[in-house]
C-alpha cells in the first residue's frame, strides 16, 4: 500500500468513531423531523387566507372590494350586517381563519368624496411567530391589492381626481383578538413585532449560557481523564454525588453570573424598546413585571442545571479535550433548535409532534416563558419548571450511577451495537 | 486480622477475563508486591482494591470492610497511586496537596500538607504551577500526596515508574520508612531489584492467576535462582 493510501486508511479509521457520527446522525434526524413539521406549517399558511366578509355597502366600490375578497380568499362567512360580527368571528375561528372584514355602508360614498374608505379588519391572531403571521400577511397583501384596484377604478372613471388621494383610497381600522385579549388599533404584525422585541433576547441568552457553561462541564470531565486525575479523585473519601454536584454547581455558578449580566443588560434593552414601536406596551398590559422576571430566572437557572447535568453525562463519554469539543455539538444544537422554533412559531400553534419535541427540550422553557408570562399563561411556565426540575434530577441520578460503575474508567457497555463499533476501531 | 484478604477474585471486561479467581492476603504493616508481565492483571487487581472497579466474583476484605458493601469506608483508610497519574495543572503543588487534604479531617489539613511537601521534597518549587514540573517532580508530588494522609493501606502502582535512579531510590526509601510506621503497602512493579529490596512478600501473577507467592528469599531458594528476575521468568514460562 502506498504511503498516501496507508495514511488515509489510518486517518479514516481514527475518525470513524461513534463520537463523530452519533451526534451528526442525531442532529440530522432532528432537523428532518423539524423540516417536515415546518413544511406542514408552510403548506397550511400559504393557502388562500380564510376570512369572513360583512358587506354593508352595495355600491360600486363596496362590490369591487367584496368581489376581490371573495375571489382571492376563502370566505367562510358572509353577511350584510355589522351586528353579525361576533357570529362571523366565531365561524372564522372555527375554520381556523384569519380575520373578519367589514366593508361599511359609507365605503363608496366616502371615496367618491375623496375621503379614504374605511375597511374594518378584525384579526384572529393564532400565534406571534414568523410562521404564524404568514396568513395575516397574505390578507394584508390582498387588502393592498384591493386598494390598488379601487385606485384603477377611480382613475378610469375620473381622470381629474386628486393624485395623492387616488394612491390610497382606503384605510384600515384594525382590532386583533389574541389569546382571549382584544387589542384595539393593533395589527397582528405590530403585536408580533412587539413581542419579538420583548422575548427574542431570552432564547439568545439561554443558548449562549448553555453553550458556554456546557462546554466548561464537558471539558472538565475530559480534562480529568486527559490529566489522569480522575482515578485519584474517585479513590478519595468523597461521595460520587458530591463530585457530580460539585462540578455542576461550579459551572452553574459561572453560568448564573453570565445570566445575571445578560439579564441586567436585557432589562435595559427591554426598557429601551417599550415605546420604540410607537405603542405604549403598558397600555396593552404587555410588560413583564419583576415577578415575571423571577419566574424567568427560576426557569433559566433550572434549565441551566438540567443542561449541565446532560453535559456531565456526555462528558463521561469524553476521552480527551479534543473529543469533548465534538460532544458540545449536540448540546449546541439542542439549545439552537428551540431558539429557532420559538422564533418561527408560537408553542400553541405548533403541530403536536413538534410541540412534544419542543417541550421535551429543557432549554425551550425559559425561551417560551417570557411570551407566556406576557399573556399570564402560568400553566406553561410552571409546568415547564416542574418538567425541567424532574429532567435535571433524573439526569443527575444517571450521571451518579455512571460514576458508580466501571463505565467511567473503562467504558464498558452492555450495548452490542456500540461494542461492535468499538471493535471496528 | 490481615489488612487485605482477597478470595477467588474474578474481574471481567466484557468477555475478557482479566483476573481469574486469585487469592492472597496481606498482613498489617507488610509490604506486598504484585509482580507479573504486562496484561497479567496487576493493575486491574490494584484498581479493584482501590474501589475503582467492581468485582465479578469472589470477596475482598480491606481493613475489616467488605469491598462490595463498604467502599466508602475503605476510601477513608486507603490511598491509591495510579501508574499513570497526574495533578491539576492550573494548581500549584501546595494547592494540589491542600485540595487533597481537604477531603480528610480538617484539623489534620496543615500537618498533611506539611508532610506532603516534606515527602515530595519540593520545597523550592511547591508554589509553582504543576504544569511547570518535570516528570520526576510530578511523580514525587503524587507520592507525597498518596502518603501524606497516613493511610492504613497504600496501593502503589509502579511507584517509581519513569523516575531516574536517584529519584527512584528516594521513593523506595520513603516507601520502606512509611511501612515502618505501620502503613500496609501493596505495590506493583516491573523492577525486580526494587521488589527484592522493598517487599516482605510477593505474588507472581500471570494471565490473571497467581502462579507463585512467598518471601523473595524463599522463592529464590525454591527455584534455585540468583534473583527474583529469574524466579519471575521461570514461573511465567512454566
Amino acid at each position: 500500500m502506498s504511503g498516501l493510501g496507508n495514511i488515509t486508511k489510518k486517518e479514516i479509521r481514527e475518525l470513524l468513531t461513534p463520537a463523530t457520527f452519533v451526534p451528526i446522525i442525531l442532529v440530522a434526524l432532528i432537523m428532518a423531523t423539524m423540516g417536515n413539521s415546518i413544511q406542514d406549517i408552510q403548506e397550511q399558511s400559504t393557502a388562500p387566507p380564510t376570512i369572513g366578509v360583512i358587506t354593508e355597502d352595495n355600491s360600486t366600490l363596496g362590490v369591487v372590494a367584496s368581489t376581490l375578497l371573495h375571489s382571492h380568499a376563502k370566505s367562510v362567512y358572509n353577511s350584510t350586517s355589522t351586528a353579525d360580527l361576533q357570529k362571523g368571528l366565531e365561524t372564522v375561528k372555527q375554520h381556523n381563519g384569519v380575520a373578519v372584514i367589514i366593508i361599511p355602508r359609507n365605503f363608496t360614498e366616502r371615496i367618491t368624496q375623496e375621503q379614504p374608505g374605511t375597511l374594518q379588519v378584525y384579526w384572529i391572531m393564532k400565534g406571534a411567530g414568523l410562521m404564524d403571521s404568514i396568513s395575516s400577511s397574505a390578507l394584508e397583501s390582498l387588502i393592498t391589492f384591493i386598494n390598488m384596484n379601487i385606485s384603477k377604478e377611480l382613475i378610469r372613471e375620473n381622470t381629474s381626481i386628486n393624485a395623492s388621494f387616488v394612491l390610497t383610497p382606503t384605510q384600515r381600522v384594525e382590532t386583533t383578538y389574541f389569546k382571549n385579549r382584544e387589542f384595539v388599533g393593533l395589527s397582528p404584525s405590530t403585536i408580533s413585532g412587539m413581542l419579538s422585541s420583548q422575548s427574542l433576547l431570552i432564547p439568545i441568552v439561554m443558548m449562549m449560557i448553555i453553550i458556554m457553561a456546557g462546554s466548561i462541564v464537558i471539558a472538565s470531565m475530559a480534562l480529568e481523564k486527559e490529566n489522569k486525575t480522575l482515578e485519584t479523585l474517585l479513590t478519595l473519601p468523597v461521595k460520587r454525588t458530591s463530585i457530580v454536584s460539585g462540578k455542576i454547581i461550579a459551572a452553574a455558578f459561572i453560568g448564573l453570573i453570565l445570566a445575571i449580566i445578560y439579564m441586567v443588560g436585557m432589562q435595559f434593552y427591554f426598557s429601551g424598546f417599550q415605546f420604540s414601536s410607537g405603542v405604549n406596551l403598558a397600555a396593552y398590559d404587555l410588560v413583564l413585571t419583576s415577578g415575571d422576571f423571577i419566574w424567568i430566572g427560576v426557569s433559566l437557572f433550572l434549565a441551566l442545571i438540567a443542561g449541565l447535568s446532560l453535559c456531565m453525562l456526555l462528558g463521561t463519554f469524553a476521552k480527551s479535550y479534543k473529543s469533548a469539543q465534538t460532544l458540545t455539538f449536540p448540546i449546541t444544537m439542542l439549545a439552537m433548535i428551540p431558539m429557532f422554533i420559538t422564533m418561527f412559531a408560537d408553542f400553541e400553534t405548533l403541530p403536536l409532534a413538534l410541540k412534544i419535541f419542543t417541550f421535551a427540550i429543557p432549554f425551550s422553557h425559559p425561551m417560551m416563558a417570557s411570551r407566556a408570562l406576557l399573556f399570564h399563561d402560568y400553566t406553561l411556565v410552571i409546568g415547564g419548571i416542574v418538567y425541567i426540575a424532574i429532567f435535571a434530577l433524573v439526569t443527575i441520578s444517571i450521571v451518579v450511577w455512571v460514576f458508580k460503575t466501571d463505565r467511567l474508567l473503562i467504558g464498558t457497555t452492555k450495548f452490542k451495537w456500540l461494542k461492535a463499533l468499538k471493535r471496528r476501531r | 486480622m490481615p489488612a487485605v484478604e482477597v478470595k477467588n477474585l474474578v474481574k471481567k471486561y466484557g468477555s475478557i477475563d482479566a483476573v481469574k479467581g486469585i487469592s492472597f492476603s496481606i498482613n498489617e504493616g507488610e509490604i506486598f508486591g504484585l509482580i507479573g508481565p504486562n496484561g497479567a492483571g496487576k493493575t486491574t487487581t490494584l484498581r479493584v482494591l482501590s474501589t475503582l472497579l467492581s468485582i465479578n466474583g469472589g470477596t475482598v476484605t480491606i481493613l475489616g470492610h467488605d469491598l462490595s458493601k463498604k467502599s466508602g469506608e475503605i476510601r477513608k483508610l486507603i490511598s491509591y497511586l495510579p501508574e499513570d497519574a497526574g495533578a491539576y495543572k492550573n494548581l500549584s503543588g501546595r494547592a494540589y496537596l491542600q485540595f487533597i487534604a481537604n477531603f480528610f479531617d480538617p484539623e489534620e489539613v496543615p500537618s498533611m500538607v506539611k508532610k506532603g511537601i516534606e515527602i515530595s521534597n519540593l520545597e523550592a518549587r511547591i508554589d509553582d504551577r504543576v504544569d511547570t514540573y518535570s516528570k520526576g517532580m510530578m511523580r514525587k508530588l503524587l507520592v507525597g500526596r498518596a502518603l501524606m494522609t497516613k493511610p492504613k493501606l497504600a496501593i502503589l502502582d509502579e511507584p517509581t515508574s519513569g523516575l531516574d535512579v536517584i529519584n527512584a531510590q528516594e521513593i523506595r526509601k520513603l516507601v520502606k520508612s512509611t511501612a515502618q510506621t505501620g502503613t500496609t503497602i501493596l505495590l506493583s512493579s516491573h523492577n525486580m531489584l526494587e521488589v527484592e529490596y522493598l517487599c516482605d512478600r510477593i505474588a507472581l501473577i500471570s494471565d490473571g492467576k497467581i502462579v507463585e507467592e512467598g518471601k523473595p528469599k524463599s522463592l529464590m531458594e525454591k527455584y534455585k535462582a540468583r534473583n527474583i528476575e529469574e524466579v519471575f521468568i521461570r514461573t511465567v514460562r512454566e
